[in-house]
């Protein structure tokens, strides 16, 4: 059964048609690129997912069964996880209190519960390691880098073990040996049966970890196959609209 | 293995103190309350080897007693700016309450019913700025300078324009709590030392701290992470009320009466004493211990300026001066940190 299953989905903002009458449907364990060019509502299209906002008009179905996420929790207990294209993150906190933002691990003492620091450090520095980022838990991420804001970002999705990964530009800002990391990482979550949606600009990174891609151009889908039987040329064609639909 | 292993624990004993990335004494340094602190200490040693009654015990006493009732608001603003707020109605609140408290007092009824009535409608005052500003989302300005003007005004016409100084039954105990003393210090101060400490957790080990904080550094993220936004915000105002109540309490019982006018222009010293101890108008940024700093550093400067004999009619400029020059300073600092 597929883990998820958009039906139908339209998103209007007032005038503005973000999304009209997008399908897809996303297998357990698939990596699934999605693609298209600024604007196009690749942004708006996994917002929908992660329960961001309601779409206009359209189904989700997660496991078969339709969802209707008021707000972004509901979506992360369905087990969807979200990198956001703008990483959402505070400032002013540390790096492991971002990671754990929402979701503090804490300790009891009798009838008082406090948050237990230790814990966060070290779940973050191990899922950091894990990452191979150099972010170190206890920075502050207003004096990070881009790559370690990005590393932490996604750092948030290995929290909980998800069915579907959601990535939006995870790769935008950081340097050649972590966008490997981020492959690999990818990949990794495949092997362990999690479902990604990839968002990138980067036709590589598409082509070197996913099966399928989809494109919006316009809000509308106009291409949904396997990579085996695609081609950067065919994409590049299919975003910018030189070739109508695939 | 032993170095690691003390590393680690002074690693730990600096992640009491608050959400930054250096360890240690490096890390205290870095912040206002530190040095407004040593600025504070600085100028006591100044004043005591200039004026034999500065350091008396006497001063102490009052002084530390002065500042207390600012710096317990102190805390209930603090924790509003660092959200990215701003609570101009504490003054009113104070007035409110402190009435609530004398009218329930005075009609006879025992002093814990006092206190209830006094922080009850102090956190009532609170609640509705909270509700309109988490759920309605207006500017915690124009909603705080609202109830400035509403409360007074409740004040006024639950007071009808009398002062109460007959507090019933109870009137000894009511006296002694705001105006006595325990083991040499000032009850008001004891209850700043109690609320700092109180905050200061609060702050560091609770979710609810933890909210706080990342609603001032990016509340759209915190939203998304899944932060109750609303309820933190709301429940951040009424905090604000509560110590605004507290304070009203214990100085009525150290004034010996209350009139409508209680805690007049109060606001003004308590946002001051807040930015003075760290807390950042952009919010995200914000200290327990710096309530108790900054209000000192208010207490004392005021203090200086009467035993120096400077015209009381200065206060007012110096207060505003060192306001802007607190929030200056920390833009100075923010632009070294870059
Ligand atoms: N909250 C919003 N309010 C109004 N319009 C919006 C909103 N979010 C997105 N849009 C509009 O919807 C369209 C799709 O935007 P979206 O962010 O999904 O694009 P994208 O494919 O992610 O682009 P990019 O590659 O630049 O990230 C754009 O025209 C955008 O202006
Ligand atoms: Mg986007």
């Amino acid at each position: 059964m597929a883990v998820l299953e958009l039906r139908q989905i339209s998103k209007s903002f007032g005038a503005i048609r973000a999304l009209e009458n997008v399908d897809l449907t996303i297998e357990a364990g698939e990596v699934v690129g999605l693609m298209g060019d600024n604007g196009a509502g690749k942004s708006t299209l996994v917002k929908i997912i992660a329960g961001n906002f309601p779409p206009t008009s359209g189904k989700i179905l997660i496991d078969g069964e339709e969802v209707h996420f008021t707000k972004p929790v509901e979506a992360r207990r369905k087990g969807i996880e979200i990198v956001y294209q703008d990483l959402a993150l505070c400032d002013n906190l540390t790096a492991a209190a971002n990671v754990f933002l929402g979701r503090e691990i804490k300790r009891r003492v009798g009838p008082i519960r406090y948050l237990d620091h230790k814990a966060m450090y070290e779940r973050a520095a191990a899922i950091f390691a894990e990452l191979k980022s150099e972010t170190r838990p206890r920075d502050l991420v207003m004096r990070m880098s881009g790559g370690q804001r990005q590393a932490v970002a996604i750092a948030r999705t290995r929290l909980s073990d998800p069915k579907l990964v959601l990535m939006d530009e995870p790769t935008a800002a950081i340097s050649v040996r972590q966008v490997a990391e981020v492959l690999d990482l990818i990949r990794r979550l495949k092997e362990t049966g999690h479902a990604v949606v990839l968002i990138s600009h980067r036709m590589p990174d598409v082509f070197a970890v996913c099966e399928r891609v989809a494109v919006l151009r316009r809000g509308r889908k106009v291409a949904d196959k396997k990579i085996a039987d695609s081609s950067p040329e065919e994409v590049t064609a299919l975003i910018t609209g030189a070739l109508q639909e695939a | 293995m032993s170095e690691s292993a003390e590393r680690r624990s002074v690693a730990d004993i600096a992640d009491v103190t608050g959400l930054q990335t250096e360890k240690g004494f490096r890390r205290i340094i870095n912040t206002q309350p530190f040095w407004v602190l040593v600025a504070l200490v600085l100028i006591c040693i100044l004043m005591g080897s200039i004026s034999d009654t500065f350091l008396s015990e006497r001063n102490l006493f009052t002084t530390t007693r002065n500042f207390a009732f600012m710096a317990i608001v102190a805390l209930g603003m603090t924790t509003v700016i660092v959200t990215g707020g701003i609570d101009l109605s504490v003054g009113s609140i104070m007035g409110l309450s402190g009435i609530m408290a004398g009218i329930t007092l005075a009609a006879g009824y025992p002093v814990w019913a006092g206190l209830a009535a006094c922080l009850l409608s102090a956190m009532a005052a609170g609640a509705v700025n909270g509700f309109l500003i988490a759920y309605l989302r207006m500017s915690p300005f124009v909603v705080t300078l609202g109830m400035l003007a509403i409360a007074r005004s409740l004040a006024l016409v639950i007071s009808n324009n009398r002062m109460f100084y007959e507090f019933g039954p109870d009137q000894a105990l009511f006296i002694a709590i705001g105006g006595g003393s325990t083991f040499g210090v000032a009850n008001p101060f004891w209850v700043l030392i109690i609320l700092t400490l109180v905050f200061a957790w609060l702050y560091r080990y609770s979710t609810w701290g933890r909210y706080v904080f990342a609603i001032g550094g990016n509340s759209e993220a915190a939203k998304l992470s899944g932060v109750p936004v609303e309820r933190v915000l709301m429940s951040v105002y009424v905090v604000s009320g509560l110590t605004a109540g507290i304070a009203a309490f214990l100085m009525v019982g150290w004034l010996g009466s209350v009139t409508n006018a209680l805690g007049q222009t109060y606001e003004l010293q308590v946002i001051a004493a807040s930015v003075i101890g760290g807390a950042n108008l952009m919010g995200g940024v914000g200290y327990a211990v710096g309530a108790p700093i900054g209000a000192a550093l208010v207490e004392v400067i005021r203090n200086s300026l009467l035993l120096a004999g400077v015209d009381p009619y200065w206060q007012g400029t110096f207060l505003g001066a060192f306001i802007i020059l607190a929030v200056l300073l920390e833009k100075v600092r923010g632009r070294r940190g870059e």
